[in-house]
């Protein structure tokens, strides 16, 4: 089971209201490399990995980027929350409005809802590990594209701290990997 | 929220943070026994920080005591709190 703390990871600081920011934003909430994906990947794949330490390390960074997802939506909500109606026709958003208000929604920046299909569960420990790394590189990457796209510090402190995650899961996910490739190769025989 | 609030806040989730860091690196590190023994100390740590919190400004999680009227419900709720 899951356990909510009301509290935030880290401090979600936005220094202005910027609507085009939270277009752009909002790909890490429902986006193809973004937290959700993240999360529901990695939670997924769980059952089908053949060491504790595999399970252990999918279990808890697939807890963390639930909440990383707590954190982007922290950001949208403020990026958006008292924006006039004219700066969302201006940032191309007016279609979003039509559906969502200023709510948030599980898409990318142009606006495609999320889908499954983002993941993969291979019943393969080595391959989904490959894919684990793989997505964590991607969102380190959209997490750069972002900071370049914004010029408000405190944001960018945000989004600063979760790129680093990437890194640090990255890394973690490698030595899970070397570890059920160890226990693999054991395997074979005996 | 106060600035007292905010900064134990604050406080509280750098230490949090720290034991995150820490049990990721067990969970593919689980036989190197001096950052099982920083882990150990940090989480204790945390404990009595976290306790010293909700008895201020109430509940963070589920199974805690509550005064009246029921707490948990009680704003902000993380989203709203301006942490600049």
């Amino acid at each position: 089971m899951w356990i909510y703390e009301k509290k935030l990871q880290y401090p979600a600081k936005v220094g202005r209201a910027n609507v085009q920011m939270a277009k752009y934003l909002i790909t890490q909430y429902g986006g193809p490399d973004g937290e959700l994906a993240a999360s529901m990947r990695y939670l997924t794949q769980r059952y089908h990995m053949p060491t504790p330490q595999a399970k252990g390390i999918l279990t808890d960074i697939g807890t963390e980027e639930l909440a990383h997802l707590e954190i982007i939506a922290t950001l949208v909500y403020k990026l958006m929350d008292r924006a006039s109606l004219e700066e969302i026709k201006a940032a191309g958003l007016g279609a979003y409005y039509a559906d969502h208000d200023r709510a948030l929604y599980f898409v990318n920046g142009e606006g495609v809802p999320w889908t499954a299909a983002y993941i993969q569960s291979k019943g393969d420990p080595v391959a989904d590990l490959h894919e684990d790394m793989a997505a964590e590189e991607k969102a380190r990457a959209t997490y750069e594209w972002l900071i370049d796209l914004s010029d408000d510090p405190d944001l960018n402190d945000t989004l600063k701290f979760l790129r680093e995650r990437e890194i640090v899961h990255f890394q973690r996910f490698g030595e899970a990997l070397q570890i059920v490739q160890e226990y693999l190769d054991t395997k074979k025989y005996f | 929220m106060d600035r007292e609030q905010l900064c134990m806040l604050k406080e509280l989730m750098a230490l949090e943070f720290t034991v995150l860091e820490f049990h990721l690196y067990l969970d593919t590190h689980p036989t190197d026994q001096r950052a099982l023994m920083e882990y150990n100390s940090f989480v204790q740590q945390l404990a009595v920080l976290k306790r010293q919190y909700q008895d201020r400004y109430g509940p963070l999680t589920w199974q805690e005591p509550s005064a009246y009227p029921w707490q948990w419900i009680d704003q902000p709720w993380p989203w709203e709190i301006c942490y600049e």
